[in-house]
Order: structure tokens, then C-alpha cells, then sequence
């Protein structure tokens, strides 16, 4: 084993009181973090892994939602604190960059001022102080001529830029464990790759363990070190990341890297197109019975339909939800 | 020919000026009707600063040898039933309407942007007392609920401005709150409350500087509508008492007289009509300036 667990998380579940009834989007589920390492979370838009990050922070509103379960960082667990104390982990201890980079930083506010926001609230250092470390901050995420950028405004700088600064600021007060929601989906492909190798990088040098929610296996392959599938709000499988694209065990996952276009590959003979999963993630509110992913499972068999599966743990550092393996 | 060798020397009319405020500014400058209002908002503000050096008698000082005269020389606008000059009393009467309507923005705004901003911020059981509330004030029209105001606290200069006041509370509560509601989904909110910003200061440094058009927009109009108000209850005789000069109280003291001295009634009439057409003109004008989808 490694150096242990940063994080855990036992038994969580996040539901949402809707008017149409109680919506599940995190279903019991377990997950560790051990210190330094990527771990990625992969699905389907709506399988849970936004909601998942949300709630190790407690961003959600609540009501409407509802987090049950452990939290643990270090021994505390999280979902127990103040809402002060949950507030000082905040940007402190975890930190969280968005998807869309367009949208995450205020207009009105200049980027010094907001990437110096966590540093002033944390360290109880002045107003120029924070300013300072924040100039080094964009510094280190290689955004040009720092000094000039933090009196300047959030719509000078480009979506890249932007995604930086929001690194910077999610960075500024070296937390243990960053939640990293979809952070290059925004992006053109070349600024993707140099948000993934930037974030590497200050990863080795601020030993940081990130928590990487995508749906892009290529980032997965690339930053990860350990996987885990998310389908409906429950984990499906965890793996090692090469065990799991080497031998994919869930059907889930068979069909999800399936579904990559490679170069150089021919396709299935007779077929012209893409292989793809059929149908669509089942509506939060209408749970098939049994496993969830049976109507559209290729490999379901009787007792798909009829009995949830079991968690397999084909060895100790692998598990799986399914009947086939059981 | 020596005509358009002017015209193409000029530099073109429409190139974009830099920088915000000059663009702003251009855009004011097209827009004749904010023009107009805003330079009638300036002559409102200059004759209510320098009253004394415009008229430098006592406006409420009678002189009942002289009631009731016709416009003259000595008189410009004629002297109302107790010989006082109707244009010195107009003149300070400016005063008077500036002191409310500034009043009255400053109850609405001290009182109905906190409430707004909790109301939309927070949501929930708080969002909902707030809320049904501000709809039982609502269902009375504006100006009824300053008089029944006035009717519990009595009459006079501070009792207009608290009464009025209280009645734009609710506009600005629902605007706010509107505003408060759209901000406080977007992404750089949740990026604030994601590295630990208190609530207060989320409030304070996100989400009021970006309900500030509106809040400016709605001043204006609320400006004239704040004087409008005023007046009409200094009409009824409930709001701001003689020998005060006051265009509405003027303007219902000068009724009983319409039919021999039509003077008395109409010239504080129009007075009380230029400053709120000229704040209407120029809200409207600055909601185009500042309409935020040109912004940026």
C-alpha cells in the first residue's frame, strides 16, 4: 500500500427533494483518495460525479439537497462540521476548479483581487501581501506579465488564461487535495494540453492529490494513476489505469472505451460506424430494477433484471459491480 | 464643392471613441430625449443649489396688498393669494423636492437592498417571509400606501420622506431580489464559495456590484417618481405644510383660485412637471447606456 488515505469516503449518499419526488444522484458510494495521486472519475453526463465533488465540499444548497454518509479528511469528518468550519477547509485544504472558465471569474472584479481572495481569507495576510503572493501565483500557472494582469479584468484574458488564474486561485493556498470538475472541457485542444501538463507539474510541486472528473478517457490515460466508473450515481469499477484499459471488467466500461474512435483501427467487419452503448442513462427519478445498467447491458443476463449486484473485488486493488464477475 | 470638401475633412461621426466612459457618453449624446432630460435635471439641481442667489427675498414672507397678481416685471410668474412671488416659492420649492426625492432613494435603497439581496441570496423560508410581504405592499398602488402611511405618522417634510419611501421599498426589494437570484447561480459565485468567501462578503463584493445597473437605472426613475409622490400629497394638504414652499402644497392652495387667477395653479404645475419628465427621460436614457449586453 501507499502512504494512505487523504480522503475517504464511506457510504455517501446525496439525494435532492424535487418536487417530482427524491432524486439519488450519489447512491452509497465508497471512495479513497491516498496522498499525491490522481485519481480519476469517469461517466456519463448525470452519473454523479459533479454532485460527488460537490458534496465532499458541501457546495450543494441544502435543502434542496441532502448529503448523508463520511466525509473524512485526516481524521474529520467533514460532513460534520460548522458551516464556519467547512468554510476555512474551503479553498484551504480542498480546493475546486469549474468547467467553464468563461463564467467562474466575477467580471467586476479584477483578477488580483479574486485570486487573492483565498489567500486573504486563509493566511491573515494584508491586502498587498495576498496581492503579491497572487502576482506569484500567475506566475507560477505561466500567465505573462503577471504584475499588469491582476489590475486587469477578467474579459482581457482568454478562456486559457482564464482556466490559469482560476488555477492560481484554487492553488494559492496549497491545499492537500484539489476537485478538479471537467477542467479542460471548455478549452481547444492545444490549451487543454498545456492546463494538463501545468497541472502536473504544480501537482509534483505542491503535493497535491487531485481528484480529475471527466468524461475524456485521453486525460484519464494521461493524468491518472487510478480509476473509478461512475454510472447512476454508484461506482461501477475501480481500477489501476492501465489494468482497466487493458481489461476493462464492467460491461460500463467495456462500452465506454469502445466507444473511442483510434486511429489505425478498423472497424468491426459489416459495421460503418462507431461502436456506442445504446440507449441513454436512465431518468434519476425511474431506476430500472436490478442493475441499473441492464436495459442497456449487451451482456445482461436474468438475474440483471431481477437482483442489484454484488461488489466484486476480483483482487485487492480492483472492484466491480456486476453478476458477470460474480 | 467647397461644402463637401468639409464635410469628408470632418473625421467620421461614428468611429467607436475609447475607453468606457467616453463611449457611454457618445451613446448619451445620440439619445436627444436623456439629453433633454438631463439638462433639465441640471437646471432642477442648479436653481435648488443656488436659490438664494436666484431669488434673494423671503419666499414665504406675504404681502397681502399684492395678492393674486398677474404675471409682471416684478414678478415674472405673479404672486400667489397672499402676494408672495410664485417664481421665488417655485424657486426654493426646488429645495424642498430635492431634499425628498433624495430622502426617499435613501430609505428605498438602505431598506430594499439589503432585504432584496438576503431575500434572493438565501432562498428558502427567509426568501419567503420577505417575499409575501413585499406582495401585500404590492397589491396596494404606490401612492395610496404613502398616504396611508402619512395618515399613521402624520404629516410634515420628514413624514413625506418616510412615508413615500417605504412605498418604493418593495420595487426595490423585487429588483434586487431578481438580480440576486440570476448572480448568485453563476459559476464565479460557486468559484467564490469554493475557496471559502463568507456569505457577507459574497454578497457585498459578487452580487451588488453586479445589480448596480439596475439599482442606478431604477434611482432615476425613482427620483421622479419620489417627487411626483411628494407633491401629490402636499396637494391633499397631508404633506409638507405651509408657509414651506412646496409645488404640490402650492399647486392645491392655487386650485380655489383656477378660474380667475389660472397663474397660481399652473406654474407650479409645470415646475412639477419638467423635473419628472426630465428624471423619467434620463433614467431611460441610462438603462440604454448601461444596458449590460453593450457592456465589456
Amino acid at each position: 500500500m501507499r502512504q494512505g488515505f487523504l480522503l475517504s469516503i464511506r457510504d455517501l449518499r446525496t439525494r435532492f427533494h424535487t418536487y417530482d419526488g427524491v432524486v439519488t444522484a450519489v447512491d452509497r458510494i465508497d471512495l479513497d483518495v491516498y496522498r499525491g495521486e490522481t485519481l480519476g472519475v469517469v461517466g456519463e453526463s448525470g452519473c454523479g460525479k459533479s454532485v460527488t465533488a460537490l458534496s465532499i465540499l458541501r457546495l450543494l444548497r441544502s435543502p434542496p439537497a441532502e448529503i448523508q454518509g463520511t466525509i473524512l479528511l485526516g481524521g474529520t469528518n467533514l460532513l460534520n462540521l460548522s458551516p464556519d468550519e467547512i468554510r476555512r477547509i474551503r479553498g484551504n485544504a480542498i480546493s475546486m476548479i469549474f468547467q467553464e472558465p468563461m463564467t467562474s471569474l466575477n467580471p467586476v472584479l479584477t483578477i488580483g483581487e479574486q485570486v487573492s481572495e483565498a489567500i486573504r481569507l486563509h493566511q491573515g495576510v494584508t491586502r498587498q501581501e495576498a496581492l503579491k503572493r497572487a502576482v506569484e501565483m500567475l506566475q507560477m500557472v505561466q500567465i505573462p506579465a503577471p504584475d499588469l494582469r491582476v489590475q486587469e479584468y477578467p474579459h482581457k484574458l482568454s478562456g486559457g488564461m482564464r482556466q490559469r488564474a482560476m488555477i492560481a486561485m484554487a492553488l494559492s493556498c496549497h491545499p492537500q487535495l484539489l476537485l478538479a470538475d471537467e477542467p479542460t472541457t471548455a478549452l481547444d485542444v492545444t490549451i487543454q494540453a498545456q492546463i494538463v501538463d501545468l497541472m502536473q507539474r504544480l501537482k509534483e510541486e505542491f503535493e497535491t492529490s487531485i481528484v480529475l472528473i471527466t468524461h475524456n478517457l485521453g486525460l484519464i490515460a494521461e493524468m491518472a494513476k487510478r480509476v473509478v466508473v461512475m454510472y447512476t450515481g454508484k461506482v461501477v469499477e475501480e481500477a489501476p489505469v492501465e489494468d482497466l484499459f487493458r481489461e476493462p471488467l464492467h460491461p460500463y466500461t467495456q462500452g465506454l472505451l469502445g466507444s473511442i474512435p483510434r486511429m489505425g483501427r478498423k472497424l468491426e467487419t459489416g459495421r460503418r460506424q462507431l461502436q456506442e452503448i445504446p440507449g441513454i442513462v436512465p431518468s434519476l427519478l425511474e431506476m430500472p430494477h436490478g442493475c441499473r445498467f441492464h436495459p442497456r447491458c449487451n451482456q445482461a443476463m436474468d438475474i440483471c433484471r431481477k437482483e442489484e449486484p454484488p461488489l466484486v473485488h476480483p483482487n485487492d486493488r480492483r472492484r466491480v459491480l456486476c453478476w458477470l464477475w460474480a | 464643392m467647397n461644402k463637401r470638401t468639409q464635410t469628408s475633412a470632418r473625421p467620421p461621426q461614428d468611429r467607436p471613441p475609447e475607453g468606457k466612459l467616453r463611449r457611454g457618453w457618445a451613446k448619451l449624446r445620440r439619445n436627444k430625449a436623456a439629453l433633454f432630460g438631463g439638462i433639465l435635471i441640471l437646471i432642477y439641481l442648479a436653481t435648488a443649489l443656488l436659490a438664494p442667489v436666484l431669488f434673494p427675498g423671503n419666499p414665504s414672507a406675504p404681502n397681502l396688498a399684492r395678492s393674486l397678481e398677474r404675471p409682471s416685471l416684478e414678478h415674472p410668474l405673479g404672486t400667489d393669494e397672499l402676494g408672495r412671488s410664485i417664481l421665488g416659492r417655485i424657486i426654493y420649492g426646488s429645495r424642498v423636492s430635492l431634499l425628498i426625492a433624495v430622502g426617499v432613494i435613501l430609505v428605498g435603497l438602505l431598506v430594499g437592498v439589503p432585504l432584496g439581496l438576503v431575500s434572493g441570496y438565501y432562498g428558502g423560508k427567509i426568501d419567503f417571509g420577505i417575499q409575501r410581504v413585499t406582495d401585500t405592499m404590492l397589491a396596494f398602488p404606490g401612492f395610496l400606501l404613502a398616504l396611508a402611511l402619512v395618515a399613521v405618522l402624520g404629516v410634515g417634510l420628514k413624514n413625506t420622506v418616510i412615508s413615500v419611501g417605504i412605498s418604493m421599498v418593495p420595487m426595490y426589494i423585487r429588483l434586487v431580489r431578481g438580480c440576486a437570484l440570476s448572480v448568485r447561480e453563476q459559476v464565479y459565485v460557486e468559484a467564490a464559495r469554493a475557496v471559502g468567501t463568507r456569505d457577507v462578503v459574497i454578497l457585498l463584493r459578487h452580487i451588488l456590484p453586479n445589480v448596480m445597473v439596475p439599482i442606478t437605472v431604477q434611482t432615476s426613475l425613482g427620483m421622479g417618481m419620489a417627487i411626483l409622490f411628494a407633491a401629490g400629497l402636499g396637494f391633499l394638504g397631508v404633506g409638507v405644510q405651509p408657509p414651506t414652499p412646496e409645488w404640490g402644497t402650492m399647486l392645491g392652495s392655487g386650485r380655489v383660485y383656477l378660474f380667475n387667477s389660472p397663474h397660481v395653479a399652473t406654474f407650479p404645475g409645470i415646475a412639477i412637471f419638467l423635473a419628472v419628465l426630465g428624471f423619467n427621460l434620463s433614467g431611460d436614457g441610462l438603462r440604454d447606456v448601461l444596458d449590460p449586453r453593450f457592456r465589456i
